[in-house]
């Protein structure tokens, strides 16, 4: 089973609460997604709009909330809405997200980094988002984070695992769950990353603005569980040889008549 | 008496808490937190939290995000 | 802490493999550790050729035509521990000495004229007469004189590595003999040696003083070599994770058996030794593998570019064997008498390009606080 910061969740995918429609065709979407975290922005209340309200939508003792940083361009401001989200939530989870480029959305490492370092240090338990950069991975790691978030591909455009050797490196290495984040177009990618080993995905769009988001949500669900399946089985390995590993055929073989016995 | 609150002006009778303005916008103060002037300030208190004039106060909750 | 699985898990793990595990391993890009139970394990035999084949592609592919050259500096045979095996044991009748710091220095320059940039300083465990201060000392005495300064003595603590990390070692041996609990107890007769878990935590100790590399291994010949290997390999994954900065060695020290010298309780041939050679490298691509001279000239110069990459040379394991080549107190008789030059000439001859060091310490920065892990 996932366990992240000492909880443990049985199913491996997140899911995000932005985009939908209205706050019930989310409710039915994350329902039928099987998730159990779900992630959540903090916002001013829009006085023109007030009842729009998530809290009420979603049954907090089944469905555990990771607040995001959204909107942070430093670490500065994702430390102040961290603040805010504690306060809000009751809890000490966070998505960590520094996003200074308003057009890509690409997560800042160094920021990032600054502000892990701080908000472990105030006692939050805290999720990066982040390239997918195996180093900057492990450097988080040992600032206390409790699992990585590396992108898949920049947030929103629906390109999948671009970034596979990186995400792969980063699997290999972490000590802490690796959860594949952003880029997540298709119930197809979310099993290749699960296949490759991560121990989670987080997705959003691709529910969300799909033409029915709640059967959209299930066939996440059934992805994320095969690819995890296969990656607990032990997938082959693609080959262009019919059976390279046979004795027989295949590459050249070094002498080694000269090892004696 | 006036404050700003969440960008726009608002006129509130004097001696107003925190929770009379949350009242007075039929917001649900259980899904709330507050700053007044950049300090957070907790449901619990939102009573006890008398407004002055000048006051900046934010109302922030939980949207849908990814 | 890392903790070894049961030994005779091991061996099941290793034993229950089917000639498709095998096949399946030889097919993956990473070997995980479940293929490498299997490349160890007898049906993997037959498919030595083919393991031979891919840990020369994958270790030319990592390493280039480039072999990495030491040499051992013996410092001392005082040695506290009563070990079945070495021939520093405590009860062994032989001459015993400690250099001093100015004999140690002397030895160390023979082994620099002869073109030695890398020396591995090791001694017996006796704390007072080879202690930290002394290992100190003359690394400080050393430090500008050679590339790299390893260590291969008692285990230390964190707080210790750190002193000689700053005087300028930058790589700890530590060999845990066997990872076979029953075994490790029955050759260690007495001394601090037989504690089992304060030795199979030391490579964690050093790795956290900041050491850029850390060197892992089992004494071949004590235990089933395969389920020693499976040990090394999940004791170097767990080091990994643990220490993400720092480089990691394994060596492949071999017991033979040999006239009025301890038998070995599990023999290990060279076709054994070869299997675990390739199926280490097959699971772990950037891992040191170290040939020291203890094998025989015939097989290094076989295994040259198959998968080890640093190999030893004109070693004597006698404290002062370099200056007094005929002195007696040695810990092991080597199986290559080949000098550096010659030992360079065989790689040469193979395509490969002899390499006296690979770092210099004048890059090193000593800010212990970025180390941190």
């Amino acid at each position: 089973m996932l366990t992240i910061a000492g909880t443990q969740f049985s199913s491996r995918l997140f899911v995000g609460t932005g985009k939908f429609a209205s706050s019930r065709e989310m409710k039915e979407a994350v329902e039928a997604s099987g998730s159990q975290m779900v992630t959540v922005a903090l916002r001013r209340v829009d006085l023109n709009n007030p009842h729009d309200d998530i809290m009420q939508a979603l049954d907090r003792t089944k469905i555990h909330f990771l607040p995001n940083t959204s909107g942070a361009r430093n670490a500065e401001e994702a430390i102040r809405l961290a603040k805010l989200a504690r306060v809000a939530s009751g809890t000490n989870w966070l998505k960590l997200e520094v996003t200074p480029d308003p057009r890509t959305l690409l997560p800042d490492p160094v920021d990032t980094l600054k502000a892990t370092e701080q908000l472990v240090k105030d006692g939050f338990i805290v999720l990066p988002y982040i390239n997918a950069d195996p180093i900057l991975a492990l450097r988080l790691q040992d600032a206390g984070a409790a699992a990585v978030m590396p992108l898949g591909s920049p947030i929103g455009t629906n390109q999948g695992i671009m970034t596979a050797m990186q995400v792969e490196i980063i699997i290999q290495q972490a000590r802490v769950p690796v959860v594949v984040d952003a880029g997540i177009g298709a119930p197809s990618h979310a099993a290749r990353a699960m296949e490759m080993g991560a121990d989670a995905v987080l997705v959003n769009t691709a529910i969300a603005v799909a033409g029915d988001p709640v059967r959209m949500a299930g066939a996440f669900r059934a992805a994320v569980e095969a690819g995890r399946e296969a990656y607990e089985a032990g997938l082959g390995k693609p080959s262009k040889q019919a059976s390279a590993s046979s004795p027989e055929e295949g590459m050249l073989t070094p002498d080694l008549d000269f090892i004696q016995d | 008496m006036n404050i700003t609150c969440n960008g726009e002006q608002r006129a509130v009778e004097k001696n107003s808490s925190l929770n009379d303005l949350v009242i007075s916008l039929e917001l649900n103060p259980q899904a709330l937190v507050a700053e007044v002037n950049g300090k957070i300030v907790e449901q619990p208190k939102f009573t006890e939290q008398m407004l002055q004039d000048g006051d900046r106060v934010e109302l922030i909750r939980f949207v849908g995000g990814g | 802490m890392f903790t070894v699985p049961d030994f005779a898990h091991l061996q099941q793990w290793i034993i229950r493999s089917t000639e498709d595990d095998v096949r399946r391993a030889l097919d993956r890009e990473h070997v995980d550790i479940h293929d490498l139970a299997a490349l160890l394990s007898p049906r993997a035999e037959k498919y030595l050729p083919q393991m031979a084949a891919r840990s020369s592609r994958i270790t030319l592919q990592r390493f280039g035509h480039v072999t990495q050259l030491y040499a051992p500096l013996y410092l001392s045979n005082l040695c506290v521990n009563r070990c079945a095996y070495c021939g520093f044991s405590a009860g062994n009748r032989i001459p015993r000495r400690t250099l001093t710091l100015n004999e140690a220095e002397q030895e160390a320059m023979i082994l620099h004229e002869r073109g030695f940039q890398h020396i591995l300083l090791v001694t017996g465990e006796a704390p007072k007469a080879a202690g930290v201060d002394y290992l100190e000392e003359l690394a400080l005495r050393l430090r500008d004189r050679f590339a790299a300064l390893s260590i291969e003595v008692q285990p230390l603590e964190q707080a210790e590595y750190e002193r000689l990390f700053r005087a300028g070692v930058t790589a700890v041996a530590v060999y845990q003999e066997t990872y076979d609990r029953a075994i490790y107890q029955q050759v260690h007769l007495a001394g601090r040696k037989c504690d089992y878990d304060y030795r199979l935590d030391t490579p964690a100790r050093a790795a956290a003083a900041g050491m850029r590399e850390i060197g892992i291994g089992s004494l071949l010949g004590l235990a089933d070599w395969r389920a020693e290997g499976l040990a090394l390999a999940l004791h170097l994954q767990w080091l990994r994770k643990q220490f993400w900065r720092t480089s990691f060695a394994i060596s492949f020290p071999r017991l033979r058996p040999a006239a009025g010298e301890f038998q070995p309780l599990a023999p290990v041939s060279e076709k054994n030794l070869s299997q675990l050679i390739f199926a280490l490298r097959l699971f772990d691509h950037n891992v040191g593998l170290l040939l020291s001279t203890r094998e025989e000239e015939r097989f290094r110069n076989g295994m040259i570019g198959l998968g080890p990459t640093r190999y030893s040379a004109g070693s004597c394991t006698a404290p002062g064997g370099y200056s007094q080549p005929d002195i007696e107190g040695e810990q092991f008789s080597v199986g290559d008498h080949r000098n550096l030059a010659e030992v360079s000439d065989a790689l040469i001859a193979k395509g490969f390009d002899p390499v006296y060091k690979d770092w210099d310490k004048e890059f090193q920065v000593f800010n212990l606080e970025s180390l941190s892990s």
